[in-house]
């Protein structure tokens, strides 16, 4: 075999191996979108009254879908951090089984998950009856179709991509820095907070990200345990498409949507001070 | 355990540690650490991998605590004191430093812990980068510099506390052997400079005899010696530091004559020699060994007229440099190393040679019966 052969196969060989995912991503994730952009701005009226509209008529749904979203991804983090970290410092050989734990949902169907919390906050259910019992709820009280039935699902559902990218971050992080911090006189909360903290941030970042996006999208949450005064944009979209069949207010939302995502995910990255991502 | 020097450190003491002990579960790491550090004083432990000396330090930091006996640091018993609350820093293997804070930040840490204010912190951490010679240095990230001056930021970051005493945890490990050789000079430099106590672990002799004043040697969790490094190398306690600190021919011998300072023993070949009686009392019968370092050793082509000298066989000789190793069997197949000055007119010595070793009345010392060989592995 000559040596020039295998010299321009390696050179080739990182085209070779990207050329699969580009052309998946070419055909099922930026094809759809010019389509989807085409619909937007084809169809119908003008391209900016469809869009006016979007914004006009649905500027509740998207500040409600942001709001649910923001709340959700907190309490996935307030929930998520302290998991993650137990796991990685303090679990020592459960370490596995409890990531295991942590992933075990996504071994039931996302839809099923979701009605059964359904049941749980439903009205005659044991969520209302405990509360009640605590007279933290009122007799004729409920937790299905409130806001907070619906941030608590979007919480449920996205906890595990909290919980994993701060896990990694903690669990690659050099347990002699946190000695080091010790030995130079910080208590351990103050190494928490001046070294932990700080190196993990990226993992709270990602997760962040992983969790505040497809909750700002999702559309089964709000649509389950919500009423219509809880309806996030996700399910707006899913009724234009499915049943108003609008296709170009449909589209039009779709792009509106992803530009806010996209536009808080950036101002984010630069409030963190993420390098790699912003 | 043996001391062999005990002055020192029992006027001032540092740190003491009483008859300290460390058990991980029923694995002992340290046996009976006792020892007392004085005031300035350049402390070494040194030892193989595993011989408990980072143990011994990290007990002495507070990482880890003593199964039983006490650690006294300027006095006070620390028992059950944490790590933030003792007056001592750490300058850990791999440095350790804090990958999101600059140079200034990391020096600035423990300042800020103990609430110092931002004026005096500023001074403290321009002095200390001034003595590491890394000011110019102050706001570049740990990993944009060379491992050497990571190292001086790790040093700065410890000695910016003003310790009572400054624990380094084989600090020169990381790095090559040029900038470690360098780096021990500046290590003395900056120590006389800060006067302050310095307790280093270490595995590497050479490194130990440079800048020690006392060095301990441990071996298997326990103290074998502590001395100068003058004492230790000439006047070794057991067969295990004769062989760590430099090398060592130890020759299994018996003793047959006592007579106040000297001491007859016979070698496993039947021959018998005078030795000087040193420190370790002997009694006849007891089995010993007799050591003696390679370099005090002179080949001859017949025997010398007087003094103690072994017939043996030349089995090979080999070219080090400054050196030149030759490799000698007795008549019973003891093997014995001796080093000659590779001058310019070397004999052509041939394998299978007959020759003659001998050696200076001071230059043998009877030790107790070595456990196990410390040579040719340890013959450096």
């Amino acid at each position: 075999m000559g040596g020039s052969d295998s010299h321009r196969r390696s050179r080739l060989a990182p085209y070779l191996l990207v050329a699969p995912g580009i052309l998946w991503l070419l055909a099922f994730f930026v094809a759809p979108l010019v389509i989807l952009a085409s619909t937007s701005v084809g169809q119908g009226g003008a391209w900016y009254e469809t869009y006016g509209l979007a914004l006009g008529r649905y500027g509740p749904h998207f500040l409600r879908s942001f709001r649910y979203a923001l709340a959700a991804t907190l309490l996935a983090l307030v929930l998520g951090y302290p998991l993650a970290y137990f796991i990685a410092f303090r679990a020592g050989r459960l370490r596995y089984p409890f990531l295991g734990l942590v992933i075990l949902p996504f071994f039931v169907t996302f839809l099923v998950r979701t009605f059964a919390w359904k049941t749980i906050l439903g009205d005659g259910g044991p969520a209302v009856w405990l509360l009640q019992r605590l007279h933290l709820l009122g007799a004729h009280g409920r937790l299905l179709d409130t806001s907070i039935a619906v941030v608590g699902g979007l919480t449920y559902t996205f906890l595990p991509f909290m919980v994993l990218p701060v896990y990694a971050s903690l669990e690659k992080l050099d347990r002699r820095l946190v000695e080091a911090a010790e030995d130079l006189y910080a208590t351990p909360g103050a190494a928490f907070r001046r070294v932990v903290l700080p190196l993990s941030l990226p993992g709270v970042f990602a997760g962040s990200l992983l969790t505040f996006i497809p909750a700002a999208g999702d559309f089964i949450n709000a649509q389950l345990l919500g009423s219509p005064n809880q309806q996030m944009l996700g399910t707006v979209i899913q009724n234009q498409f499915l049943d108003v069949r609008d296709y170009p207010l449909a589209a039009a939302l779709s792009f509106v949507l992803m530009a806010l995502i996209t536009v808080v995910v950036l101002a984010y990255a630069r409030l963190l001070g993420t390098e790699e991502l912003a | 355990m043996r001391i062999s020097s005990a002055q020192a450190a029992s006027r001032d003491p540092v740190i003491a540690l009483e008859h300290v002990v460390k058990r991980f579960g029923r694995a002992s790491a340290v046996e009976d650490a006792h020892f007392a550090v004085a005031r300035g004083e350049f402390f070494s432990l040194l030892g193989p991998s595993g011989c408990g000396k980072t143990t011994t330090l990290r007990m002495i930091a507070g990482f880890e605590q003593p199964t039983a006996g006490r650690i006294l640091l300027d006095g006070h018993d620390v028992a059950g004191v944490p790590p933030y609350r003792r007056q001592v820093n750490t300058v850990f293997q791999h440095y350790a430093l804090f990958p999101h804070l600059t140079v200034r930040d990391n020096v600035a840490f423990g300042p800020r812990s103990r609430k110092l204010d931002a004026a005096a912190t500023a001074r403290r951490v321009a002095e200390l980068l001034a003595v590491v010679r890394l000011d110019a240095f102050a706001n570049r990230k740990p990993a944009q510099l060379s491992g050497g001056q990571q190292q001086r930021v790790a040093l700065a970051r410890a000695l910016a506390n003003r310790p009572s005493a400054l624990l380094l945890d084989e600090p020169l490990g990381a790095l090559d052997l040029a900038l470690r050789q360098a780096m021990q000079l500046e290590l003395k430099r900056i120590q006389r400079e800060v006067g302050i106590t310095f307790i280093y672990v270490t595995h590497d002799q050479e490194e130990a005899l440079t800048m020690s004043d006392r060095i301990a040697i441990m071996s298997e969790g326990r103290i074998e010696q502590i001395g100068s490094p003058r004492e230790i190398y000439d006047a070794p306690a057991t067969g295990f530091v004769a062989g760590f600190i430099g090398a060592a021919n130890l020759l299994p011998a018996v003793v047959r004559d006592v007579d106040g300072t000297a001491v007859t023993v016979e070698l496993a070949g039947g021959q018998r020699v005078t030795v000087p009686a040193g420190s370790g009392a002997a009694a006849a019968g007891s089995t010993v060994s007799v050591m003696l370092r390679p370099e005090r050793l002179r080949l001859a082509e017949s025997a010398p007229p007087d003094g103690e000298s072994l017939p043996v066989t030349l089995e090979q000789s080999v070219f080090r440099g400054p050196v030149v190793r030759h490799t000698l069997r007795a008549a019973d197949g003891t093997v014995i190393v001796a080093h000659a000055a590779a001058g310019p007119c070397l004999p052509a010595f041939r394998p299978g040679l007959a020759l003659w070793v001998s050696w200076d009345a001071d230059a043998p010392r009877v030790l107790p019966a070595a456990g196990r060989s410390v040579l040719p592995a340890t013959v450096r």
